[in-house]
């Protein structure tokens, strides 16, 4: 029997969730031009005047919005409210160090909690449920998402935050979790580690919402068999909100769209035109019912198709697949954003020469991201400690920068592979999509 | 009295060390000294020759990354205690010694050692009041 937290809302009619855009749509439009001067200044640039956006019909005149918007409002450049209204940030790590500060309203806040409580609870979760939240907690939006759409329904909620496996274990066994929320890596590396304690008999979970990073089929079957439970997959992102855009539910074919809060779009990457349903694109997003941080059309670059089939579940929410990929370069490890420019920055600081290469592979269903710097003379010493200390340097710069560890394999000059002049510098070997 | 080591960046992977005796034997360089120290993904090749300045312009043309050290060697008798000596003539002096390796010629009773120290000309004056041996880049390339 399917669950649905807000049955009116995840359910209702396709006509009832136009009118709601449409609405909220022109009311936002009025919001971010009565408050924020920088979307009146990109609006008037491009002679558009809140009226004449009089519904979701209309969306396509608006200007895309995009990562470089946002770092060049930074910090406050987007907050549509007095500073004194907005009760919380979260942020998520950018280009050559600057990140992007998303703000929230403690409305922003409830109807956040909500679509992570849809989710929970198109997971199965009720308020009889213990739910393990493993994601991280602090400026990361995957521990505060979850850990909040948890207290709305009034689950035992374990606010455990990622690492420390022995006490995820211990307190997943002794306080019975039946739900488990973290990275689907690490949900892996979780089902390893308690076949290897052999306590897999006291483990009583039945569902997992994993998200935040990208995985195949085989992995969730493989962490499904392992820890028998059903896992399901959420969708989000800082700029937007955080997890809880999008979820899976009992059917496993694509992620409800929380199209009340949300109105999504599939366009082309190189021209901007918005795609049909059913078509591979770009996902844009624009958020409707936000106060302190409403964006109007944020291209995601994540590359997905929509898909307005009924679904057997009752929701009439639109579907997205699960990213297929990037328009940009790029990559997700182990649930954090890297892009190579922030690589390239720390290796130019560090007075390298920009010759690397980023492996990133996966060992034991974890991610691992990996260095390849070419030696050179400067770098060179005849003594093995003063090149680790450089080497340590150069890890501790990057772990810095990127918020997680990176490994630096230092390789013979000229070893770095060029195709036709260019450096290939990113392999991705995971073959996520 | 110091003679040049070569230190090369060689990564760790199987035939990297072979490629790098390769290119000396192609040029006809002639190695007196060897050693290696590794980590998990790179070493450093160290090596004494009878040409260094050869061998330096083969290993540039090459595109090998290297630097040349100036580093003591020391002729010891083949005789229990001598390195022990050695070190502790080097302590007295308050010398730390980097690394250490040895190697050998064809004069008979006696053993050679290279010796990285922290400082070389504090080193070879407390040596040579003991009356160690250290021999000349010349003495050495005519080996």
């Amino acid at each position: 029997m399917e669950k649905y937290f807000a049955p009116e809302i995840e359910c209702a009619s396709r006509d009832q969730l136009r009118a709601w855009q449409d609405e909220r749509l022109v009311k936002t439009v009025h919001h971010v031009y009565d408050n924020v001067p920088y979307y009146r200044n990109l609006l008037k640039e491009k002679g558009i005047e809140p009226g004449d956006i009089k519904g979701v019909e209309d969306l396509h005149k608006l200007p895309f919005l995009t990562k470089d918007d946002l770092r060049e409002a930074y910090p406050t450049g987007l907050l549509a409210v007095p500073m004194r209204d907005a009760v919380r940030i979260q942020s998520t790590s950018g280009t050559t160090g600057k990140r992007v500060v998303a703000f929230y309203t403690q409305h922003d806040i409830d109807l956040w909690d909500e679509c992570c409580a849809r989710a929970l609870t198109a997971a199965g979760c009720t308020k009889d449920d213990v739910v393990q939240v493993s994601y991280g907690f602090g400026l990361f939006t995957g521990g505060a998402g979850l850990n909040g759409g948890s207290h709305k329904i009034g689950s035992l909620t374990l606010p455990m935050s990622s690492g420390n496996t022995d006490r995820q274990i211990q307190f997943m066994c002794d306080l019975g979790a039946t739900i488990l929320c973290c990275t689907p890596s690490y949900a892996a590396y979780l089902a390893e580690s308690i076949h290897e304690r052999g306590v897999r008999d006291q483990i009583k979970l039945k569902a997992g919402i994993f998200g935040a990073e990208a995985w195949t089929q085989e992995m969730r079957h493989d962490i499904e068999q392992q820890l028998g439970l059903k896992a399901y997959d959420i969708y989000g992102l800082t700029e937007i909100s955080g997890p809880g855009v999008a979820f899976e539910c009992s059917e496993q074919t694509g992620m409800h769209i929380n199209e009340d809060h949300f109105i999504a779009e599939i366009i082309n990457p190189k021209t901007g035109e918005v795609l049909p349903d059913g078509e591979k694109g770009e996902l844009v997003f624009t958020s409707i019912t936000k106060e302190a941080f409403p964006l109007l059309r944020y291209r995601t670059k994540d590359i997905c198709v929509i898909h307005n089939e009924p679904c057997s579940c009752g929701r009439t929410f639109r579907k997205m697949s699960k990213p297929m990929g990037r328009s940009d370069d790029m990559l997700i490890v182990k649930g954090v954003n890297v892009f190579p420019s922030q690589i390239e920055a720390v290796l130019i600081n560090k007075g390298y020469p920009a010759n690397y290469q980023i492996i990133v592979s996966r060992e034991h269903n974890s991610d691992v991201l990996e260095v390849n710097v070419e030696m050179t003379p400067e770098m060179f010493s005849d003594s093995l400690s003063a090149i680790s200390v450089k080497e340590k340097e150069l890890i501790d710069a990057m772990k810095a920068m990127l918020g997680i560890y990176a490994k630096v394999r230092l390789v013979a000059p000229k070893t770095i592979v060029r195709s036709e002049g260019k450096a290939v510098r990113v392999i991705d070997k995971r073959n996520l999509y | 009295m110091t003679v040049k080591q070569i230190s090369a960046f060689v990564e760790n992977t199987p035939g990297a060390l072979e490629k790098f005796t390769e290119v000396l034997n192609r040029n006809q360089i002639d190695m007196r000294a060897l050693s290696v120290a590794e980590t998990e993904n790179f070493g450093i090749v160290r090596i004494i020759v009878n040409d260094s300045y050869k061998a330096a312009c083969v290993l540039k043309d090459e595109g090998y990354v290297f630097s040349v050290t100036p580093v003591l060697a020391v002729e010891l008798p083949d005789t229990p205690g001598s390195l022990y000596k050695i070190l502790c003539t080097l302590r007295e002096a308050q010398i730390n010694v980097e690394y250490v390796y040895a190697f050998t010629a064809r004069k008979k009773n006696a053993a050679y050692m290279i010796f990285r120290v922290a400082d070389n000309d504090k080193a070879i004056d407390a040596l040579s009041d003991r009356g160690i041996h250290l021999l000349s880049q010349e003495e050495l390339e005519a080996m």
